[in-house]
């Protein structure tokens, strides 16, 4: 029974984190139709300038986030505008090609500021120890994560449900032609898309590095793991990168406790079964 | 007359660079091999549009069957790699009756999931592969009963050096033959071909043998001539690097494969020399002038400068 609550709540908070990071991945490229293998990158970048913030600048934790997240953004709308917009009309390979190059590019700067150590991120101390449920303790980091993760799909449902953006941003993923002879300027859609996706990638990273620990290598290692997050749960779809983020986390975390030696092949058979029955992955329209 | 003029230029390149660097032959044997890897690449994404990101599945069969073949079989070469050949058909076959019904993004996880799960099972077998550890204690035979393998590598080179030119050579025949011409016709319109009759799943998936088996060479050839076989041959950073030489170099030519590997593996050499931090800004710049300057890679330049001075007069 323990053991079932500790694969649930270190799963969720797992997915949770996965679904920060892969989700911003998702919406672009259901709407740019890039094969973007830096997103991951975005993700290290939050949590390298959080790392610097809180121990070269002695900001706490929560300014250091959020100029992290401010940084983020600033960076990725001239990258989008300089380095992505000329990609988008090329096919897949050439987009694999200058995503990578990116991903270089990033990992060396990274590198090249803070060298190629591990970048730890101390939490707070509200956010350290854990909390007596009554049955069971459950550290507070999870139940941090947690909520962040529910506050994030609550508000990206608010945001495209309910806002003129939103209505707007759907269009432009159901047919950007159709949405642009509406008057519609998709490719300030496209931009602040993109720029929504790094900030939540960075929260992501900042948030999970304690699951997945911040290097200047970060983007290469689990650039993988988010496109599998993506490939599963459909390009473009919100709720399908939610499912399969929570789906993989909590299977791949149950696989590290119940069968601790095979490693990561449940992950990846999940993937290869689920991607071969549903090549447009769980929510996918195409 | 024109084919053999490739042929014949990297004859040259190959007895120049024998000369050239006596005491780099181990690192020369590496880019040749590697160049095999890359042509096989070369069949699925230039020629027949098959995308992939998981070639090292293909390649890392061909290099733990020759070496564990080598070990506990017959430690000739040549049959040595014959059956790593036989690995990387066999992996192929199996994986593409899977794989090839989808694209895209989802076409590229498949890939790269293949190759992760036969990495965890080559950790899983360590009794067999020798897990974390790697694959030791492969002893090559003479080859072809004459040349024993040398301490600075004279002889692995030469020998990795023939291959490649009997891969190319079959490569070039191929692609140039009807075969060959079906492949691409399937890579520009799937649809098309289907509707003048041609079997478009079928090619695709005798493609993706026809490349594994090349791939497997590749990797049986790694295995020989490094003597180590270890689960980085799986690593999907040696299918994306794969990717990024044959871009770099210009895909579909089978050429621009071989110019292609050997610019990035020199340049990763040196900058990696200097600075290990280096090669990544180096590679970095280098792809991305590549894609956003010379889209059709190393290869296609002389075209495009021939383009950018007619449109100067």
């Amino acid at each position: 029974m323990n053991l079932v609550l500790s694969i649930i709540t270190d799963g969720v908070s797992f997915g949770m984190i996965l679904f920060m990071i892969s989700v911003g991945l998702s919406v672009t490229m259901g709407l740019m139709r890039v094969v973007n293998l830096a997103h991951g990158g975005f993700a290290m970048l939050g949590g390298a300038f959080t790392h610097w913030a809180m121990v070269r600048a002695g900001l706490p934790f929560l300014p250091a986030a959020a100029l992290s997240l401010v940084v983020v953004v600033l960076l990725s709308l001239p990258m989008e505008r300089v380095l992505y917009r000329p990609i988008y009309k090329m096919g897949e390979l050439p987009q694999v090609l200058a995503t990578i190059g990116i991903t270089f590019l990033m990992i060396a700067s990274v590198a090249y500021w803070q060298g190629s150590t591990l970048l730890p991120i101390k939490l707070p101390a509200a956010m350290q120890g854990s909390v007596d449920l009554g049955f069971r303790t459950l550290p507070t980091h999870r139940i941090y994560v947690m909520v962040a993760g529910m506050l994030v799909i609550l508000g990206l449902f608010w945001l495209t449900e309910r806002t003129r953006f939103g209505i707007r941003l759907r269009a432009a993923v159901d047919h950007p032609g159709t949405a642009a002879c509406l008057g519609i300027d998709t490719s300030r859609i496209f931009a602040v898309t993109f720029a929504l996706g790094a900030a939540l990638a960075a929260l992501g990273g900042i948030l999970g590095a304690e699951l997945l620990p911040i290097d200047a290598y970060y983007p290469l290692r689990y650039m993988v793991l988010f496109l599998t997050v993506v490939a599963v749960g459909g390009l473009g779809s919100i709720t399908g990168s939610f499912v399969a983020a929570l789906a993989l986390g909590i299977l791949d975390t149950a696989a590290r406790y119940l069968f601790p030696d095979f490693g990561t092949i449940f992950f990846y058979g999940a993937m290869f079964v689920i991607l071969g029955l549903r090549p447009q992955g769980l929510m996918g329209r195409v | 007359m024109r084919r053999a003029l490739p042929f014949a230029v990297m004859l040259v390149v190959a007895v120049a660079a024998y000369y050239a660097f006596p005491y780099n032959l181990a690192f020369l044997t590496r880019i040749v091999f590697t160049m095999i890897l890359v042509l096989s690449l070369d069949l699925l994404l230039g020629v027949t549009g098959i995308d992939t990101l998981g070639q090292a599945a293909l390649y890392g069969s061909g290099a733990y069957a020759a070496g564990l073949f080598a070990i506990h079989v017959w430690n000739d070469p040549l049959a040595g790699l014959a059956v790593g050949a036989l690995a990387g058909a066999t992996v192929a076959f199996v994986s593409g009756l899977f794989l090839l019904r989808a694209h895209g993004l989802t076409l590229l996880m498949l890939t790269i999931a293949v190759a992760e799960v036969l990495k965890e099972l080559a950790n899983k077998l360590d009794w067999i592969t020798g897990g974390t550890d790697g694959l030791g204690g492969i002893q090559m035979g003479p080859v072809l009963g004459l040349w024993d393998f040398d301490f600075i590598g004279q002889t692995g080179y030469i020998y990795a050096v023939s291959v490649l030119f009997v891969v190319a050579a079959v490569l070039s025949v191929v692609t140039g033959s009807p075969f060959g011409l079906s492949l691409r016709g399937i890579k520009d319109s799937p649809a098309r071909m289907r509707a003048i009759g041609t079997p478009v799943g079928r090619r695709k998936l005798a493609a993706y043998v026809l490349a594994g088996a090349v791939a497997g060479i590749a990797g049986a050839l790694a295995a020989q001539s490094t003597a180590l076989v270890s689960l980085s041959v799986y690593d999907f950073q040696l299918s994306a690097e794969a990717v990024l030489m044959l871009v770099l170099g210009g895909t579909g030519r089978l050429w621009g494969a071989l110019i292609g590997t050997a610019v990035f593996m020199t340049v990763h050499e040196v900058a990696a020399s200097v600075n290990p931090f280096n090669w990544l800004f180096v590679i970095g710049f280098l792809v991305l002038g590549v894609v956003y300057a010379a889209p059709r890679g190393l290869i296609g330049l002389p075209e495009e400068l021939r383009q950018i001075l007619r449109r100067l007069k």
